[in-house]
């Protein structure tokens, strides 16, 4: 319940700081989840988050620097697909292409498994009311037009957020 | 043999993962009447968890929650 009404939905706050195809999956999973129970729910896009909310999504993955993140042949037999390829930094960083061809593959790999792709899951988020704040100082930071992004988002500050989430029973950062 | 619950509804999540089954049974109760029962069929293993948490949280009842042939199925009572 959220304090100041206690009759109000549960509330969740999330922050999305992060922009890259793996960690685009976190607000807006949690987010569909909390909306399909009923929660109320608003999240935070700033900094490199921000990008989830452009209306041409292209979130990609990285895995240089990236060591924790499993590399996965989406086709093949089982065996196979279950692999952990081993892939040195001097071969990530040298081989041109690399990261749209390690993007490619852990999208058909999600599909494959049955999660819903990152542009699937925001558009549940839109259906279900999600509040989506977009951060002002970080459009105004990389020079981000409001025309960019989704028309569903509202544009705020740390504030208007913070208020937001002062009233939240779950506040998480991603 | 416990009694046989009589669906209204029938919603196959098959082959879907988390938080799909979740959001298409949240969106399939809105269609239904207080008092009518969705049967959920999954074959997410986080489903079993993830559906008692979902009628707690939503209050529509979990009538029951069984496995059949490798598959999660769910009886749920819309409030």
């Amino acid at each position: 319940m959220s304090k100041s009404d206690p009759n109000a939905p549960k509330r969740l706050a999330l922050i999305a700081s992060k922009g890259t195809l793996d960690w685009a999956y976190p607000p807006f999973i949690l987010a569909s989840a909390a909306g399909a129970m009923g929660w109320e729910v608003g999240i935070f896009f700033t900094f490199y988050g921000l990008t989830l909310l452009k209306s041409d999504l292209t979130a990609s993955v990285s895995p240089l620097g990236n060591p924790a993140m499993p590399m996965k042949m989406p086709f093949g037999p089982e065996g196979f697909q279950n692999i952990n390829w081993p892939m040195p930094n001097i071969l990530m960083a040298n081989v041109p292409g690399f990261e749209s061809v390690a993007t490619g593959l852990m999208k058909q790999t999600f599909k494959n498994k049955g999660v819903a792709s990152v542009d699937e899951l925001r558009d549940m988020c839109v259906e279900l009311d999600v509040r989506m704040i977009g951060c002002q100082m970080t459009m105004d930071v990389f020079g981000f037009k409001r025309e960019e992004f989704i028309k569903e988002c509202e544009v705020g500050g740390a504030a208007m957020f913070l208020e937001y989430a002062a009233d939240a029973d779950v506040q998480l950062f991603i | 043999m416990s009694d046989v619950i009589k669906e209204d509804q029938v919603l196959d999540c098959s082959g879907m993962l988390c938080p799909m089954p979740v959001v298409k049974t949240s969106k399939a109760m809105k269609e239904l009447q207080s008092g009518q029962v969705l049967k959920m069929i999954a074959t997410d293993p986080g489903a079993p968890p993830d559906m008692e948490a979902w009628s707690r949280q939503t209050g529509n009842e979990l009538l029951r929650s069984m496995t059949e042939a490798g598959k999660f199925i769910f009886y749920l009572k819309k409030k």
